[in-house]
């Protein structure tokens, strides 16, 4: 067990070192946290050209908000019940003089309490591309209900040096809100085409049940339900292991829970239903290159083609 | 005797969306109205109030999906 584990992080050290080297990821001296190269921005946008391509006959509606998100948003969305080990934050200064020059002599002296000068803000990182959208949709939606198109960086607690485990990455989502058919079908039918998507750039991706990673006793139960109901679809790829594959994209059916948060109302007047599908930018940028090289141009006909490289 | 205060806790904790009263012990939780958090709620009120331990393996949906399983989960952890 030990010596498998050992391996993966190995091959993680590894596929990172590459990475680095190549000019794909610029390191910043904290796990999880990277700049992007120009290569690698380009290869995500080329596949976010994909992405917008096959949401277009759907029409959604693009909305663009920023990292952050209120905190009265983020509480409604019962993270702090079930990630608070993933939350991020924000804190700043808000003492006067005396207090900042305290606080800067303990900075510069390398004393980690200098941050306990600072108060919490009225915003927290976000942790999922669409929670900004919910307090925005409240109200009673029409007939046809809503799609969304959304991106966004999110922040996830959990430092690794598995390049694929990055603290701040980009999610690029379509959110249907509406009753539970038109949320289920939403679901349903992005995750097969997402898999084609995917299977057009030559990964060799499976779909499988998941779960959040829900924290503690009290998130067993919640993980167990998650998959019991089958809430949540995973489409990975193997990217530094074939036993654990990663996830690279995710589509999940909330039900009615952010309806029933943020007052969201079918035109029936029922509490609206919602689902998503997440593609994780980085996580796919990072399969390709594994997968075909890090060198594009070298990468296979067909997967050239589909992304017109 | 662990049915009435399965009750009481159901009424506290479960944010059902009928009266607590009207449901019989075989009654499925989930279609009167039970959600996942609200289960996590239920398991920890049932927790402090028979100072038990729910077993890992007993963490899913089966154990809390009527008042009969719960008293059945509750024998157990209490017989061991």
């Amino acid at each position: 067990m030990c010596e498998n584990h050992d391996a993966l992080s190995q091959a993680y050290l590894n596929y990172r070192a590459e990475l680095i080297e190549a000019g794909l990821l610029i390191p910043s001296g904290v796990d999880g946290v990277y700049g992007r190269g120009g290569l690698f921005e380009d290869i995500i946008q080329r596949f976010e050209a994909l992405v917008t391509q096959a949401g277009a006959p759907f029409k959604p509606e693009v909305m663009r908000f920023p990292p952050i998100v209120s905190r009265q948003t983020y509480l409604k969305t019962d993270h702090i019940e079930n990630m608070p080990d993933l939350m991020g934050s924000v804190h700043s200064f808000c003492g006067n003089e005396r207090e900042q020059r305290k606080m800067v002599e303990k900075a510069h002296a390398g004393e980690g309490e200098w941050v306990e000068a600072l108060s919490a803000t009225d915003v927290m990182l976000v942790p999922a591309a669409c929670y900004p959208l919910y307090p925005a949709a409240t109200g009673r939606l029409s007939k046809e209900g809503r799609l969304v198109d959304l991106k966004t960086f999110v922040f996830r607690h959990e430092p690794s040096v598995d390049p694929a485990r990055m603290q701040s990455f980009r999610q690029r989502e379509y959110v249907r809100l509406g009753n539970p058919q038109q949320a289920l079908s939403h679901r349903n039918e992005w995750l097969e085409r997402a898999e084609k998507i995917h299977r057009s750039l030559g990964l060799d991706v499976q779909v499988v049940a998941a779960n959040d990673p829900f924290f503690g006793r009290a998130g067993k139960m919640m993980k167990a339900s998650q998959l019991e109901q089958e809430l949540k679809f995973e489409i990975v790829v193997p990217i530094c292991s074939e036993e654990k594959p990663t996830a690279i994209t995710s589509c999940n059916y909330h039900l009615d829970h952010f309806g029933l948060a943020f007052d969201i109302t079918t035109a029936e007047g029922e509490p609206a239903h919602t689902a998503c599908i997440g593609f994780g930018l980085e996580r796919i940028a990072l399969a390709l290159f594994k997968t075909h090289g890090l060198n594009p141009q070298a990468w296979p006909a067909s997967v050239k083609k589909e992304l017109e490289l | 005797m662990y049915s009435d205060k399965i009750k009481e806790i159901l009424a506290q904790h479960g944010k059902l969306s009928l009266d607590v009263n009207t449901l019989t012990d075989t009654s499925n939780l989930y279609d009167a109205g039970l959600t996942s958090l609200a289960t996590v709620n239920v398991m920890l009120a049932i927790e402090d109030t028979f100072d038990v331990e729910f077993a890992d393996s007993m963490l899913n949906r089966k154990t809390f999906q009527s008042i009969d399983a719960l008293v059945e989960a509750l024998e157990e952890l209490t017989a061991s």
